[in-house]
């Protein structure tokens, strides 16, 4: 479903991306490790659509449509959906409404209509009830006051609302307690599904033993350097970066 | 008393002309010689220009080409015109007062539904008789600092109401005081509205400026408000259906005693030229002023909000919270001046001004002022400017959520904290509509 395909991307005239090959394919659970500054959170970005990354060279397709010419509001609603590593707060936007507001662009762009009130009120409980999130969060501004749990939460409640194609998921691990980690993992493995794929981006191995990945990649200085199966992870977590990092250099 | 002669500008000479006719109309009272004396203020100093401070961003010289003639009073199609306006919004729960073209509607205006205590009199009427009310009304220009509009306004005056609350007289529901400006040739409209508060009590005053038919005018309304000790008013004004072509200018004036409340909040939503200004003063300690505004501008539109506060009593606090976006090629001003004067000791008083940007060629202009004159005071201001955050746009965009409608997620809640402040909730609801629907407008 996914296809990067030599991407090259800059920021500031600085090399990031540097020909960046990947395939998620359709039910896969992709996982991208690697070291700090290697660009993973980049590649999720790009994908996702901030425009202050220049793509320089490259194409990245969602089912066979380059979608680095659309807007990031056209990609979301052709299924691509970005877990931010820090999800944003907005004061003065209820949770809810902005829930609201996003499913229903979303409908709206892909011809279907607005959810009824009743409708969409059952759907936030439900996922709310599975991730554990109070509903009373529902009427706090969107992330404000949010502990790190939460916020983490929040991303994938909004992910199961939305019911993506492809689900980036940009360091969720990261702030998270065990508790909180086995929840978020919880959600995104009852997200799993034969059309929908996952690009899991993590330091650490810890994840990928509640998110068990179908294949593993391996990201250094802009590009996949290896690629394998779940026990690279492990590996991984064994002996470090250094070994795959030196190979590349 | 001669003819003022030494008229600078077109419009200036014109209202020369405008104001000796409407003197030989005039019988003579009391209040016709306060007038004039008002108007040679006023001809002394001209249309404010953009030399003076106060109107430096609000060149009234350079936007008033022509000064229009007076409005005539309404008929019956004008009338007519005010009515729908009125019957197609929801019933008041309180009283409406009505003006139309200047003048007061005691017939349009729902009198029978005054609680006991409280009182409601025609300006005309008022200075005819020739009482103290009449002179107070006409010297209130004092609290503005001989603000030449001020004197014009008193020059010219063609009504409004005098509402008298009795000591302890608590209105529970808003009242409204609406001006229409319904004339089918360009016009000037001049109101003056006395609101007096008596010890302890409080009100609601629901200020309204609708203009009909889409015509140019010129409004120079002056809201007066004098709050016994103890007393509490609360008070909203926005404008409604003005064209690119209008001109309103809108004065409060207010003289706080001791143990007071004042609260108000400002909506400037329409295009053309507005300026609202306010001046308070606190006469008596331990009161409290809170003037809260949201304006939005776009295409040429010009927001102008400017606030003299002055502390004269210790133990007072002040404050002043605005919001504006900008769009197009607008223009927005906030100009907050707090004087705290020798013996104000223990005054508080701050300003905030934010800003938003949405296009390049708009321009804010911020001027926050201190004059302290007292050595234990706690002042500040504060004022931003800037656009909407990248951080947060993208994180809407990326859960689908087109670019302008994003924006508007974002400007409603910019625009919101601002409007939590006003007392009712049924007019709360009707501004955060008002500024929904500004909001819509530009995302179609």
């Amino acid at each position: 479903m996914l296809e990067v395909k030599n991407l090259h991307v800059e920021i500031d005239g600085k090399k990031i991306l540097d020909g960046l090959n990947l395939t998620v394919r359709d039910g896969e659970v992709a996982a991208i490790m690697g070291p700090n500054g290697s660009g993973k959170s980049t590649l999720s970005y790009v994908i996702a659509g901030r425009s202050d990354y220049e793509v320089t060279e490259g194409e990245v397709l969602l089912d066979g449509e380059n979608i680095l010419e659309i807007e990031p509001e056209e990609r979301a609603a052709k299924g691509i959906f970005l877990a931010f590593q820090y999800p944003v707060e907005i004061p003065g936007v209820a949770t809810m409404t902005f829930l609201k507001a996003s499913l229903n662009a979303q409908r709206k762009a892909r011809g279907d209509a607005d959810l009824s009130t009743p409708d969409f009120m059952r759907l936030v409980r439900a996922a709310a009830a599975s991730l554990e999130v109070n509903p009373d969060m529902m009427k706090r501004p969107l992330n404000v006051g949010f502990s790190g749990g939460e916020k983490k939460r929040m991303e994938i409640l909004q992910m199961a609302l939305l019911e993506p194609r492809l689900g980036l998921l940009d360091e969720t691990d990261s702030g998270l307690d065990i508790d909180a980690l086995r929840i978020v993992a919880n959600g995104v493995n009852a997200l799993r599904a034969a059309n929908r794929g996952f690009l899991v981006i993590t330091h650490y191995q810890r994840l990928l033993d509640y998110i068990k990945p179908d294949v593993v990649h391996i990201m250094s200085k802009g590009r996949i350097i290896k690629t394998g199966t779940a026990e690279l992870a492990l590996e991984l977590e064994k002996n470090g970066y250094r070994d795959y990092v030196a190979d590349a250099a | 008393m001669a003819a003022i002669t030494f008229m600078k500008t077109p419009a200036e000479s014109k209202l020369g002309e405008q104001f000796d006719a409407l003197r030989a109309l005039q019988p003579a009272l009391p209040s016709t010689t306060r007038r004039a004396e008002a108007f040679e203020r006023f001809a002394a100093k001209g249309l404010p220009h953009r030399r003076l401070a106060a109107w430096h961003y609000t060149d009234l010289r350079g936007l008033l080409r022509d000064a229009f003639a007076p409005a005539a009073s309404p008929g019956a199609e004008q009338l007519a015109a005010a009515s729908a306006y009125l019957q197609a919004l929801p019933a008041p729960q309180g009283v409406r007062l009505v003006l139309v073209d200047g003048c007061f509607q005691p017939t349009m205006s729902s009198l029978d539904k005054l609680p006991a205590g409280v009182a409601v009199a025609s300006l005309l009427d008022v200075l005819a008789e020739g009482s103290s009310f009449a002179t107070d009304l006409l010297a209130a220009e004092n609290l503005g600092s001989g603000e030449a509009m001020l004197a014009l306004n008193a020059a010219f005056m063609q009504g409004g109401v005098v509402l008298t609350l009795a000591e302890g007289v608590r209105v529970a529901e808003p009242i409204d005081l609406f001006s229409f400006a319904t004339a089918r040739s360009p016009v000037a409209l001049t109101t003056r509205s006395l609101v007096e508060v008596g010890a302890g009590a409080s009100v609601m005053i629901n200020e309204r400026h609708v203009s009909l038919g889409n015509l140019a005018s010129q409004g120079n309304h002056a809201l007066v408000f004098a709050l016994d000790e103890g007393a509490a008013v609360d008070h909203v004004a926005r404008l409604d259906g003005f064209p690119a072509t209008a001109l309103h200018v809108g004065t409060v004036l207010a003289r706080l005693g001791a143990q007071t409340r004042f609260n108000s909040f400002t909506l400037m939503d329409t295009p053309g030229v507005t300026r609202r200004q306010s001046f308070l003063e606190f006469a008596g300690p331990h009161s409290n002023a809170t003037f809260r505004g949201v304006t939005l501008l776009d295409a040429k539109s010009h927001g102008d909000t400017t606030l003299v506060v002055t502390h004269t009593a210790p133990h007072c606090e002040s404050r002043e919270y605005y919001k504006t976006i900008l769009d197009g090629e607008s223009t927005g001003v906030y100009q907050g001046k707090v004087v705290v004067a020798p013996g104000a000791q223990k005054t508080d008083g701050k300003m905030l001004s934010k800003a938003i940007f949405l296009a390049d060629g708009a321009s804010m202009y911020n001027k926050p002022e201190l004059e302290i004159f007292a050595d234990d005071v706690v002042c500040g201001h504060g004022a931003t400017v800037g656009n909407l955050d990248e951080d947060q746009l993208f994180y809407l965009r990326a859960r689908g959520i087109p670019l302008k409608e994003a924006q508007s997620l974002l400007l409603n809640a910019f625009a919101a904290d601002a409007i939590e402040g006003v007392a009712t909730d049924a007019i709360r609801d009707e501004l955060t509509g008002s500024v929904e629907q500004w909001l819509r407008k530009r995302q179609s």
